[in-house]
């Protein structure tokens, strides 16, 4: 202890800072990341909304099994903070139920897409020649082909559970991708430190996961986090069109198709707007996030 | 010039093939085949037979897409029977429309979109940057059906100022004639298009801004107004060029969500419509042609990315 009160008193002395000790990228990113107030806003409702769809329905309990039609399209009051739905559910306990739904699907149609188009771009890029080739012509058909158009044809094949939607989903955000963390692995396969591995005997699947995945981290995790919001966003939209979860199971999307019913019939704003709002709100979150991630990873690059 | 044409052509001919082969396997994911799904699930196992020899779904795989490319390369996109219309004739009555609503929120968003762009990457981090950004974030965010919804809530429901649906007519002619009826679904269309014109332009301009060619036109002494407008301006807009070229198939898929949202009767809503009946021959066409349109348009704006940036050498 005293040793190294005298070390530290050295340093002091000869002008350098121990806080200068090499850093990790990640903790370095953060410090870029939490400079951007706009970033941290979006973390905070992320965090919040988190709360209030999984811890929330603890604490305001309501009855998302049965219906209570003695409560149809009751409006706001203290005992519904938000009113109640056609069917007498509670609006707020409703955003808490779909809001699991598509916070759930979201989340993890980003991390099967995200992983999935990693490894397959990782691959195809430090592969090389024509395997590339063969590997990113499937990645421009999958790219030309209508997205929306061929969810919707396999939500209707379907009439898919939330699990099959996240697999729905993913299988065409992936190719984007692909596509990108094939171009940095086509940057990163260059370098000495990749060389090397294949110098001293390395097998290339060593090369991919242990040195280019690890370097490309930054694009995965921005795209990671776009991805979450465009799954949220298509996951609305097929709810929308009544072909998302099927029911007693809701989503945002799908609550707000079933306000949509209301919308000539008087003032039922509670039936359309909290859960339009919650949409809106989640997706921009997580773009201030990836859009701050973006500017941290590359800042971190200029510093270097 | 030549070269890059013939290689990018067969790049494309490549992945039209492999999607062609994915759509069609497409079909046969539905539950029990495609003729269970056109028959209903009461169907009995002599008709479906009967109806598989017909439709020729009782053959290898390889002779079904053999066939069925040779009927698209005749311009035959198939028969609907729930509709008892040829897929070709139901493109031909809403072809027309959708590209009427698409061209109009396309223009009225590069109105917009493009001038902002150009303002908010001159003014950078200026207050009206701040707001103009976070419009745009906003019209990422916004899924387009929401949109459409608030707008009918305050300007139809409650104001009766605008109509809640778009025109309902046939015609482009008597469409075209009902401007009030056109006004939300073009807004709200152009309102989510500006937010990707705005944001590319902006950086486009910041791109283009730190060039050694600015300094140059600035150190001959050309007014900034000349600088950014001539010089600037007209070499931002190569990028914007691309991404119209990328945006080709929404003119023949539609906007699927405006559509359904404002009733509009184009090829959006004829494909949803064929979705829930589970047509699965209108699905097909329309899936068909709005991939080759796709694949068309990246064709074109890498050929236009190439002919207006004389750097850019295949």
């Amino acid at each position: 202890m005293a040793e190294a009160q005298a070390i530290a008193a050295s340093d002091a002395e000869l002008g350098i800072e121990l806080t200068a000790k090499p850093r990790g990228m990640l903790i370095r990113a953060w410090e870029v990341f939490a400079e951007n107030k706009l970033a941290l806003g979006g973390l905070g409702f992320v965090v919040f909304i988190f709360l209030f769809c999984f811890v929330g329905p603890h604490i305001y309990v309501t009855n998302q099994v049965n219906t209570n039609l003695l409560n149809t399209l009751c409006t706001p009051s203290g005992a519904h903070l938000l009113g109640c739905d056609d069917l007498g559910y509670d609006q707020v306990g409703r955003l808490m139920v779909g809001g699991q739904t598509s916070l759930e699907v979201g989340l993890a149609a980003a991390v099967v897409s995200v992983f999935f188009g990693t490894v397959y771009g990782a691959i195809s890029g430090f592969a090389g020649g024509f395997i590339d080739s063969v590997m990113m012509r499937i990645v421009d058909a999958g790219l030309s082909l209508p997205s929306l158009m061929v969810i919707i044809i396999l939500s209707v094949i379907f009439h898919p559970t939330p699990t099959v939607i996240i697999f729905i989903i993913a299988v065409f955000y992936w190719f984007g991708v692909a596509r990108l963390v094939r171009g940095e692995t086509l940057a990163l396969r260059t370098r000495e430190y990749v060389q090397a591995v294949r110098v001293v005997g390395g097998r290339p699947l060593r090369a991919v996961m242990r040195h280019i995945v690890p370097n490309a981290i930054g694009t995965i995790i921005v795209q990671a986090t776009f991805a979450v919001a465009d799954s949220i966003l298509t996951l609305s939209v097929l709810g929308f069109l009544t072909l998302g979860v099927a029911p007693p199971a809701t989503d945002w999307g799908s609550m707000l198709s079933g306000g949509l019913n209301y919308i000539q019939g008087g003032n039922y704003w509670w039936l359309i707007y909290p859960s339009g709002v919650a949409i809106i709100l989640t997706c921009i979150a997580f773009n201030f996030i990836g859009d701050a991630l973006r500017d941290a990873f590359e800042t971190r690059l200029q510093r270097r | 010039m030549v070269g890059f044409l013939i290689r990018r052509i067969g790049q494309s001919l490549v992945v039209l093939f492999l999607v062609t082969v994915a759509t069609l396997a497409l079909v046969h994911l539905f539950p029990g085949g495609p003729v269970l799904a056109l028959l209903g699930s009461r169907a009995n196992p002599f008709q479906i037979a009967y109806y598989n020899r017909i439709y020729g779904f009782d053959q290898p795989f390889y002779v079904q897409y053999i066939k069925w490319v040779g009927q698209l390369l005749h311009g035959n996109l198939g028969f609907s029977p729930k509709l008892n219309l040829s897929v070709t004739s139901e493109i031909a009555q809403d072809l027309p429309k959708t590209i009427v609503l698409v061209l109009l929120g396309t223009i009225v968003s590069l109105l917009f979109g493009i001038p902002l762009g150009v303002y908010q990457a001159v003014h950078r981090n200026s207050i009206g940057d701040y707001i103009l950004t976070g419009i745009s974030f906003l019209g990422y965010s916004t899924p387009t059906f929401f949109l459409g919804i608030v707008l009918v809530d305050w300007f139809a429901v409650d104001t009766h100022i605008f109509p809640p649906f778009a025109p309902q007519s046939s015609s482009i002619l008597s469409i075209l004639g009902q401007p009030r009826a056109l006004v939300l679904p073009v807004v709200t269309y152009a309102f989510l298009l500006f937010a990707l014109w705005s944001r590319y332009m902006r950086s486009s301009v910041l791109d283009n801004l730190v060039q050694d060619y600015v300094r140059t036109a600035r150190a001959k002494g050309a007014s900034e107004r000349r600088v950014i407008w001539s010089h600037v301006f007209r070499n931002s807009l190569v990028s914007i060029v691309t991404l119209l070229g990328l945006s080709v198939p929404t003119l023949v898929g539609g906007a699927i969500l405006l559509e359904v949202v404002f009733n509009y009767p184009g090829m959006g809503l004829a494909f949803y419509q064929a979705a829930l009946n589970v047509d699965y021959e209108t699905l097909l066409g329309f899936t068909v042609l709005a991939t080759v349109a796709t694949i068309l348009g990246n064709l074109l704006a890498d050929v236009g990315y190439a002919i207006l940036d004389p750097r850019v050498r295949y």
